[in-house]
């Protein structure tokens, strides 16, 4: 594999590939890259990998991506930075290498059926659950105070809280979504939702290998966002807000977003006289990687933990840039049945039992994909009887509970 | 070899369905359509036929609303024609209709297999599959779930509940209904639909009018008390396995 | 006027398929409201024996090598020839995998109007009303039965078989089944479910195991209750993970979307990543000691109970039975 085989009349698949890497952000550096192995090393599932990014490098460079897309391995790859996070050349191994590397097997049809499902419910509905999109909007109906949408407010707002696909449908999630409407009441932030006019924001399919998937709902979203007035985007979720801060720009959406976290957490003295003591708690921060490694906020999370009296804060083994993976970014939420068959362990229970090491009784989330992941895990660790598994927000809203 | 594939539109169960004012009919304003799941297997059936033997697929659909996606959708599996019945469906149609203005279309189309899904959970009037063999004089086999090709004849494996399966020839061309594909549906990606969509061509034919007969008329469409939550059977363990058994002997499984 | 009932009973191999039981049970009424006889068409070869315990004023019995086996062109071409013979007011089907078709045939080709999916029928001054489930069950229609005969498939649900039943064997008149012409179709083989490689998404009924069952041994009472009734065992994930079932078993979003008639869990909170692989499910009866699962929110029944005291006893009510 040379530069001068890139220029050859026919350029075999390699070749091809290599070079569609340079498209991506710093793509080039992996010319670079020393295959030192320290990747590999890393990534939690390298060594289930057929093709870990070191070594699918090496294959590139021998001229054998031919081998990379016959396996299967590269679905265990669950997007999570830890690779791109240690190269020593600063290579972007998960968005270029590794998602690219998904893009042709998923052009190739060499998609397991849970990922494919996941898929085709965004394309028809919007939303990987398969839910029915008219209910995009029914978790608002618990609550004893109304959440407006955009098209009921009629008017412009100053906050668009993108509200996200399992925020919305899933039923344990739908919880921390109350808990964060009442937040963003006891504020008095002006905001609204899109309801129904909202989609998924594409960024795990994207991740996924369904670049054309994201496109699709990307464009569906900036139509949504360009339809009403507003300052802002809020969201929970880290996967949108990774997908509306980094990706939608180069599609011409921009739009400026914040974090759920890092909202609150700037308005945190106007929310600290109406937080309350939970009682002594142990709570561990887990680190999600699309607002961690991918985006670096980790101070606002804790910052907001640090402001509810009774918690202590401790970390697990892993915090911060070398925290561990849920397992359910990049498709892995969608892949679960595929990577037991092959694993054999969860990412998830791994997580769970470093917060049991450290004898926490929450462990505390901020990101939609952990409640469900987390709570199914604590069932099968070991030890893990006591432990909580709650949304910064949800705790906020327990804080602000006690003042009733 | 040529096989056409039937694929139709009805109403996704995803969405609530509603009655309209007519209190015969879905109110249609909501709904939300989506291919019949089984006609994307008699779809995917096709194109593995396709890939195993060298036979051209064209896939053939009423037009309805959603219609060219399905298509496109079929076209960058790898279906080569594509077809769009046009007509006056909002005035009333049925499988009967339906396979009446389909029965020209297939003579002039002259295929050797015509595979569709086996129902749809719309049929009021019976499944358009063996109507349209009837109409055709042709042989049906339904709930099929793999097919061999040979020498003019294909070799259907029907299934019975429980698991038994049972192997029929039949001489071509037929009809075959199909249940399942060998394998499920493939996902084809966003970005080979797009393709599609600018490459590839639908060609539309006219339906003409739609004559219904056959089919019954419906006096009065209503949706079935759900109750909300379960109905909780209590008493002692006799009484709770009683009534069990007797659920069961109900609903057609004991 | 035509006033008799035909009805189309079938049965694989030896064995009389319980629709038909309910399909007599209807005919049974429809009679009624026409004042005619059920007249049973049992089509078949060396199998007259099926006959006796069909609740019909008389049975039909076609005796023909050729109808063997079922093809859709024979039972066709028979069914044709008798309705012609007949002149019954109505033609009951099962909506299955040998009905469903026949009707079809039938339907576009002597030219007989078709009601498919009757889950129930009423007589109202001498017309009679059917009501089919349409929509996977979500939507009911009514409507007159179309005059002068017509041809109708039922599915199950609104009639029992018992009421289809009856000690005292009916009338048997043997007759000879029409000369066939351009028999296209031929049996080959049949092929037997591989045993222990269950497909679970075709299933009919399915005894769904959770992590109430606690124990790999105490998987058996669940494989006991499957065998009594006749259906198959398969598990929420916690189950699968420990190896306790193959992942062919698993259902849920990571593993199987089912749906069967009847699904039966014993010890499933009801989680929705495993409620997403169920929700195609006709009817599910849960059974949980835990009065506020969220399983009992989607089932249709349920019962607050220790599975370990309860499904022994239904085992053995099952095998009595
Ligand atoms: C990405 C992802 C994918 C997943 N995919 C799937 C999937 O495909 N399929 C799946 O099933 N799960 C899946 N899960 C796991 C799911 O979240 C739940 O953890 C799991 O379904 C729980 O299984 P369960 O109901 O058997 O166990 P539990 O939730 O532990 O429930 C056990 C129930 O048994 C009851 N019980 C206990 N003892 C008795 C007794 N003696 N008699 C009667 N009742 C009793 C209890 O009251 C309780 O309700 C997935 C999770 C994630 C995060
Ligand atoms: S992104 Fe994570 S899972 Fe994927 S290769 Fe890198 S380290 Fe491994
Ligand atoms: S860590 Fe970076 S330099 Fe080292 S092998 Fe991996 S990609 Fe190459």
């Amino acid at each position: 594999m040379t530069a001068t085989a890139a220029q050859a009349p026919n350029p075999s698949i390699s070749d091809t590939f290599y070079t569609s890497l340079f498209e991506v952000d710093n793509g080039e550096r992996i010319r670079a890259c020393l295959q030192c192995g320290t990747c590999s090393g890393v990534c939690p599932f390298g060594y289930l990998m057929g093709f870990p990014p070191g070594r699918m490098i090496a294959y590139l460079r021998a001229d054998r991506f031919e081998n990379v897309l016959e396996s299967d391995t590269v679905w265990m790859c669950v997007s999570c930075y830890a690779c791109t996070a240690v190269c020593p050349k600063e290579i972007p191994l998960t968005p270029g290498l590794m998602t690219r590397a998904k893009e042709e097997l998923l052009l190739e049809g060499n998609v397991p059926t849970e990922l494919q499902d996941a898929l085709m419910n965004s394309q028809r509905y919007g939303n990987p659950l398969g839910e029915s999109p008219r209910k995009r909007a029914e978790w608002t109906k618990g609550l004893d105070f109304d959440i407006p949408t955009f098209r009921e407010a009629k008017r412009p707002v100053d906050v668009l809280w993108f509200v996200g696909d399992y925020p919305s449908y899933h039923p344990r999630v739908q919880l921390t979504t109350k808990a964060m409407a009442k937040i963003l009441r006891v504020l008095g932030v002006d905001f609204a939702i899109l309801g129904p006019e909202e989609n998924s924001d594409g960024d795990s399919q994207r991740l996924a290998g369904e670049r054309g998937l994201f496109e699709m709902l990307a464009e569906k979203n900036g139509k949504a966002f360009g339809k009403y007035e507003f300052n802002e985007i809020i969201t929970s979720d880290p996967h949108a807000y990774n997908a509306i801060k980094n990706e939608y720009p180069k599609l011409g959406i921009n739009f400026p977003v914040q974090h759920f976290t890092e909202f609150v957490a700037d308005r945190i003295d106007e929310l600290k006289p109406h937080l309350k003591d939970i009682g002594e708690r142990r709570v561990t921060y887990h680190d999600p990687c699309y607002l961690g490694r991918a985006n670096d906020i980790y101070d606002p999370p804790r910052k907001l933990l640090g402001a509810i009296p009774g918690v202590e804060l401790v970390e697990m083994t892993h915090n911060r840039t070398n925290s561990l993976c849920c397992g359910g970014g990049g498709g892995g939420m969608w892949l679960d049945g595929f990577q037991w068959e092959k694993a054999h362990v969860r990412l998830s229970e791994w997580r769970i039992q470093e917060a049991v090491n450290v004898d926490a009784d929450i462990l505390a989330v901020a990101c939609p994909y952990e409640p469900p992941r987390f709570e199914d895990a604590a069932k099968m660790v070991q030890g893990a009887g006591r432990l909580m598994v709650k949304d910064i927000a949800e705790l906020l809203a327990d804080s602000l509970k006690m003042e009733e | 070899m040529n096989i056409v594939v039937l694929a139709k539109l009805i109403p996704d169960l995803v969405e609530e369905l509603e009655i309209d004012d007519s209190g015969t009919a879905l109110d249609m304003t909501w709904l939300r359509l989506i291919i019949n799941e089984l006609d994307d297997h008699a779809i995917e059936e096709a194109i593995l036929l396709k890939e195993r033997t060298g036979a051209n697929v064209t896939v053939l659909a009423p037009d309805i609303e959603g219609v060219d996606d399905i298509l496109f959708t079929a076209a960058a599996k790898g279906a080569e024609r594509l077809i769009k019945i046009v007509g006056d469906y909002e005035s009333g149609v049925n499988n009967h209709a339906l396979a009446r203005v389909l029965t020209p279309v297939m003579k002039d189309l002259q295929p050797d297999l015509i595979l569709v899904g086996v129902e749809a959970h719309e049929d009021l009037d019976g499944s358009i599959g063996p109507l349209l063999a009837g109409y055709l004089d042709l042989p049906f086999i339904g709930y099929v779930a793999s097919i061999e090709l040979e020498d003019g004849k294909a070799t259907a494996t029907k299934e019975y509940p429980g698991g038994l399966s049972v192997e029929m020839e039949v001489t071509l061309p037929v009809v075959l209904g199909i249940q399942v594909a060998e394998e499920p549906p493939r996902y084809v990606a966003v970005s080979k639909v797009r393709q599609a969509m600018k490459t590839a061509e639908i060609e539309e034919l006219e339906a003409g009018d739609f004559d219904l007969a056959g089919g019954p008329t419906i006096d009065r469409m209503y949706q079935p008390e759900v109750s909300e939550g379960a109905t909780i059977i209590d008493g002692s363990l006799d009484d709770i396995a009683d009534s069990l058994i007797g659920i069961f002997k109900e609903l057609g499984v004991q | 006027m035509n006033k008799d009932i035909l009805v189309v009973i079938e049965h694989i191999r030896g064995e009389v398929a319980d629709i038909s039981y309910m399909m007599i049970a209807a005919a049974r009424q429809l009679a009624e409201t026409t004042e005619g006889e059920v007249l049973a068409v049992l089509m078949g070869s060396g199998i007259e024996n099926l006959a006796g315990n069909l609740a019909a004023d008389k049975v039909i019995y076609l005796e023909d090598p050729q109808l063997a086996n079922f093809t859709s062109d024979t039972y066709q071409q028979s069914l044709e020839n008798l309705i012609r013979e007949n002149n019954p007011r109505a033609v009951v089907l099962g909506h299955t995998s040998i009905g469903m078709e026949v009707a079809s045939l039938l339907s576009a080709k002597s030219d007989l109007p078709l009601v498919s999916s009757c889950l129930s029928f009423s007589g109202e001054n001498g017309s009679v009303k059917f009501t089919s489930q349409l929509y996977g069950g979500k939507i009911l229609a009514e409507g007159l039965i179309p005059e002068p005969i017509a041809l109708l498939t039922m599915v199950p649900g609104g009639y029992k078989p018992e009421d289809g039943q009856s000690s005292t064997p009916p009338l048997v008149i043997t007759a000879a089944a029409p000369q066939f012409a351009d028999l296209e179709i031929s049996v080959k083989q049949y092929i037997e479910p591989e045993t222990g490689d269950v497909d679970i998404t075709s299933e009919p009924l399915l005894i769904a195991v959770g992590r109430g069952i606690q124990l790999e041994d105490n998987i058996e009472i669940a494989e006991e209750l499957a065998e009594a009734i006749g259906g198959v065992v398969c598990a929420s994930r916690p189950v699968v993970d420990q190896g306790w079932l193959p992942t062919s078993r698993l259902v849920g979003k990571s593993g199987y979307q089912v749906k069967p008639k009847v699904y039966l869990t014993l010890g499933i909170s009801g989680a929705p990543e495993h409620t997403e692989g169920i929700a195609g499910s006709e009817t599910i009866i849960a059974i949980n000691t835990d009065p506020a699962a969220p399983i009992f929110n989607i089932a249709k029944y349920g019962v607050v109970e220790d599975i370990f005291d309860l499904v022994p006893v239904l085992t053995e009510k099952l095998e009595e039975s």
